[in-house]
Formats: structure tokens, sequence, C-alpha cells
């Protein structure tokens, strides 16, 4: 194969299929409970060095719990799938768990600003980073989902996205047409939060899918973190909403409000309060220094971190403009 | 009487009339996203808005935060996956999309990525890509929606995050990215701009309401061509500010920046 031109970007995971194929070979096809609480789940299946994709997207379904177990376990030197990560890249880079980032969208939260925290982390020079795109990152995560070691796009051709990414430009053998190649990302651990598990594994989630199925056929390793847990009958009843097969899943972890402060699709909307709190507090080292410690550290579960905003109470007011209740009431 | 209106009302207004009626556009948060709102009120009720994390045709109740946000399934046709949504842009189904972005230069190139001369070392770093790449690499027509001012519209880029024409002519074409596409219009607070047929270089096509042709050039750091037949951008309508102000962004999360 002809290569026309390569970017200069490191590949963060290997790539090879067979060597994929092997951990494949291995994973467990038992019907298992995996119920876990998330501290054991996190010190189970997170290595140091790890390279970690997190599902949702933006603020949204989002499995922030995950992301603060991560900080308070000290993990150190993941990669990290920057796949529109907002505040979870900002809870991510408070702990300075990782040193290697794809890039698709990083450092900012969309229309709330950019986060001066994120920020100072990847201006350190303490992070390798590789430009890529949103769909750059999906398909990279699709082709490791297919069991392949790279996949074709159409995007970042002529740009120094491409440049600084990892991709290569070659033509089509059949019509001459260039195409960049990128290779697969292959995760060792993938993180999704989603409405219903059964305590197998088996998950179903409301709302945009994103990347998050392929994310989770990719995955070495895959937590789920679940809103409730529901008897396997209830989605053996419904297998056509079942996303998320059991033989995936390496642990189930019931987290009611899992993504606080973000959105979770028809249970409740992001607490833009508070994460208007952590873009202004980020920004004087001292009082942000005091304000992990009591929102992530001081933290026994994601419980006690809710309970801090507000509780079920607060839950019940995110719930209402989740669900656009403002004007019935 | 004389209409009052911001910087960013009168963009999302002349943005809103570019839109077909019975087209796609791929749209993010903020200033795209009004924009396409109001063209479904006004001009376009059979506009189909995508948004790239897997929004498919929504009947918008609000600005939505962020481009994933159950708004932007808000009765909508679908709720899919990024893949559903770019698959279309490469398929070729989705004609407009809307952008911003630091800095843009003549051939329509955006930089959303860093500023600064090293990549490892940037002095200052913003998103990256996000879905503007594929969005501009994949959609037939692009458009971008800027306040215009020296730093903004430059002659050489920090960094070339999202591809225009690339360097003119016919670079883009013979980039490989898909044949027909690329920049369509430039809309900012001073001026409505489209692109020379031949050297892909940024062209004035209207002037918006108080501004000169020397206004627009002295605001910007590349030389400007012009249409021959130069036109006045209409001001924003009564009816299109009540929309927009009463309905789409009455928390003025977007109106509010103009």
């Amino acid at each position: 194969m002809k290569i026309l031109e390569k970017g200069l970007g490191e590949i963060f995971t290997d790539p090879d299929p067979d060597k994929a194929r092997e951990f494949f070979q291995k994973k467990s096809r038992r019907m298992e409970k995996k119920l876990l609480p998330l501290r054991d789940a996190v010190d189970s299946f997170v290595a140091d060095g790890d390279y970690l994709v997190i599902g949702g997207f933006g603020t949204n379904r989002v499995p922030v719990a995950a992301c603060h177990e991560i900080l308070r376990q000290k993990k150190k030197n993941l990669g990290f799938a920057g796949h529109t990560s907002t505040h979870d890249m900002q809870i991510l880079s408070a702990g300075e768990v990782y040193d290697r980032i794809d890039i698709a969208y990083i450092v900012g939260l969309e229309a709330r600003g950019l986060s001066g925290c994120s920020r100072r982390y990847i201006q350190s020079e303490k992070v390798k980073l590789c430009e890529d795109t949103n769909y750059g990152v999906a398909l990279r995560i699709k082709a490791a989902a297919m069991g392949l070691s790279f996949i074709p796009m159409r995007t970042s051709l002529g740009t120094d996205t491409f440049k600084y990414g990892c991709g290569v430009i070659t033509e089509c053998p059949f019509t001459g047409t260039p195409y960049v190649l990128k290779p697969a990302i292959v995760p060792d651990i993938v993180f999704i939060h989603v409405h219903e598990a059964d305590v197998y594994g088996n998950a179903r989630f409301h709302g945009i899918s994103i990347a998050d199925i392929d994310a989770a056929s990719a995955a070495k390793k895959l937590v789920i973190t679940a809103e409730r847990i529901v008897k396997n009958e209830v989605l053996r009843n419904e297998p056509t909403t079942v996303q998320i097969p059991y033989y995936l899943v390496d642990a189930v972890c019931e987290v009611p409000g899992g993504a606080y402060p973000g959105t979770m699709p028809g249970e409740y909307f992001s607490d833009e309060a508070h994460l208007k709190e952590w873009l202004t507090v980020e920004n004087d080292p001292d009082e942000f220094k005091s304000f992990l410690k009591k929102n992530i550290y001081d933290c026994g579960c994601h419980q006690d971190y809710i309970d801090i905003h507000g509780g079920a109470e607060k839950l019940r007011e995110l719930r209402q403009l989740e669900l656009l209740l403002g004007d019935e009431k | 009487m004389k209409t009052e209106y911001n910087n960013m009302e009168l963009m999302i207004c002349v943005a809103a009339r570019e839109l077909i009626d019975g087209s796609s556009c791929g749209v993010g948060t903020g200033g795209p996203c009004a924009a396409a709102m109001l063209a479904q009120k006004l001009y376009a009720p059979d506009l189909l808005i995508l948004f790239e994390a897997g929004g498919i045709g929504p009947l918008l109740p609000e600005m939505p935060i962020s481009v994933g946000d159950s708004r932007t399934t808000h009765k909508a046709i679908k709720a899919g996956s990024m893949y559903d949504i770019m698959d279309a842009c490469c398929r070729g189904m989705v004609d407009f999309t809307f952008l911003g972005g630091a800095q843009i230069d003549m051939y329509g190139n955006i930089n959303s990525t860093m500023i600064g001369d090293d990549h490892a070392k940037p002095r200052v770093r913003f998103p990256g890509s996000g879905g503007a790449n594929d969005f501009a690499s994949l959609c037939w027509k692009t458009m971008v929606i800027t306040p215009q001012d020296n730093r903004r519209f430059v002659e050489k880029l920090d960094f070339l995050t999202t591809p225009g024409y690339l360097n003119g002519g016919s670079s883009r074409d013979m980039s490989g990215l898909p044949r027909g596409t690329g920049p369509y219009r430039i809309i900012t607070n001073m001026a409505v701009m489209g692109f020379d047929e031949t050297s892909k270089r940024m062209k004035v096509i209207s002037l918006n309401p108080g501004y000169t042709r020397e206004d627009v050039q002295q605001n910007c750091g590349f030389e400007l061509l012009w249409e021959d037949r130069l036109k006045d951008t209409k001001p924003p309508t009564e009816e299109e500010l009540r929309i927009l102000r009463d309905e789409i962004d009455p928390y003025r999360y977007v109106i509010g920046r103009g």
C-alpha cells in the first residue's frame, strides 16, 4: 500500500487485531452475577497505564461517579479518549490521572465556556497530545468493535488536525479516492452509565447512543454504572431494547444519580449552578483544592456528593427541569 | 421607527434566511442552533436539523446547552448515534452545516485548536475539532457565524483545524475531500461573504446596515474580494426578532452575548 502522507501523532493503543482476539478469546461468556460496589469495580478493573474511554457525550449520560472514584483511588498514567469530553475531562484533569490524550473535543464545556483546570493541565506539557475529530474517534472505536486494526474515513484531509493525528493517507484500491486510514482504538477500560441493567450486565439506556454501543464492544474491560438494577426477566421480555449484552460486561454498579451534575435523559437535567461553580472555583488554586477535597476526596461514594448539593430534593428539582414541567406544575 | 438589535441577533437572523426548506443541516449549540430554529419557525418548516451526537429532527422546545442534551431529541424523529449523523454526512445527505471558530483565513479554513507555534506547547489551547472538521469535510455547504476583527480574520492560521478551500483554487478537491463541498457563506456582524468561484478566496457579497467597505476591510487581516453588485443586508425584521427573543432564546443564552 502506497502511503501518501503520514500524521505525526502517536498511537496510544496497540491496534493489532490478533492480539485483541487473543484477549477476547479468554473473556468470560458465562452469565454470572457481576454486581459490585463502584469502589471495588474501579479497584479491580482500572490499572495504572490503562487507556480509558468514557461513555456519553458532553455532560450527558456521562459516568461522573466513576470519574470521581478514579480520582479517589489516585489512578495514574491513563490514556484518555477526549471524545467531546467536557466535565469528565475537567474531573480527570483535576486529578492529573491521564498523561496521553486523543483529542476530538477537550477543555471546553460547550456553551458554558472553557475549563481553566483542563486548559492548565493540557498546557502543562505533562500530556501527550494526538489530534483527531469526533467522527474520527468514533470510527476508531468502531474499528476495534469490528475486530479490525484500522478504518478509512473522508474527513480531516488537508488539515493540521490530520498532520498532528496518527492517521495515514492512501488511495482506495478500487477507485483511487484518497482516504485517511486511522488505527483502531482498543480501550483497556470503558465506563458507560445507563438507565437499567440486570446483575449480569445486560443493559439499556434512553436517548442518543453516540458511540457507546461500539465502545462497549471494543472494551477489553467494561464497567456499567446504572441508575437502577432490574430483574433479568424484565430485559428478556424486551430483548429489542437491550443495547449492551452481558458478555461484554465485567462489572455492574448500581449508582442512582451517577451522571450528576450532568444530564440523564428523562431522569434529571444538569445542575448548571454547580457546573458554573466548578468553572469559577477552579481558577483559584487554593479554593479549588478545598473544593475538590469536599466534593470528591472526602466523599465515600457518589451519594455523599449528591447529598452535599441537596440530595433527593435537588434531583427532584432537576427532574422537573429535564421533563420541562415548568409550565404544567 | 428603527428596530434595535445587537450583533448576535443580526447574524442569527441573516444566517436563518440562508437555510432552504426541505434541506438538512448539521448544527452545533449557540448561534448556529438559534439560526436553524429561527429558520424552522419562519422560512423552512421542513428543515431537518441534525445534531452530531445523534439527535435527528427534533422540534426544539428551547436552546440546548449541549449538542447532546435531551432537548436535541425533544419530539425528535430518532435518538440515534454519532454514526447515524456523520455517516449521512459522508453519504452526501447533509446540505448545510454551521460553524464558529477562533480564527478564519481567506479560504474559509478555521482554527479552533490553539494559539501558538508549537503543537506540543500551545500558548492557548482551545477545544479542537469536535465535529467541526467532520461536518466541514462532508456537508455540501459550510456556513460560519463569527464576529469580525483583525484577530479572527487572519492572513495565516496558527493551526488549520477545519478545512475550507485549503490553499484555494482546486486544492480542496485535490486533497481528496468530497467533490463539490466547501465554505458557502461567512456571516459576520459587518457583512456577508461568499467565495470566488475560481480562486476560492473570500468575497464580500453584502454589507450589513451601518457598515462601509472600509470598515469591513479594516477589520480583516487579509485582502477581501468584492462582488461587483454589492448588496445591502436586510436588517432583522420585527417578526424575526420577536421569535428569536420570545420563543427561541428567552433566557438570552446566545443573544445576550451579542
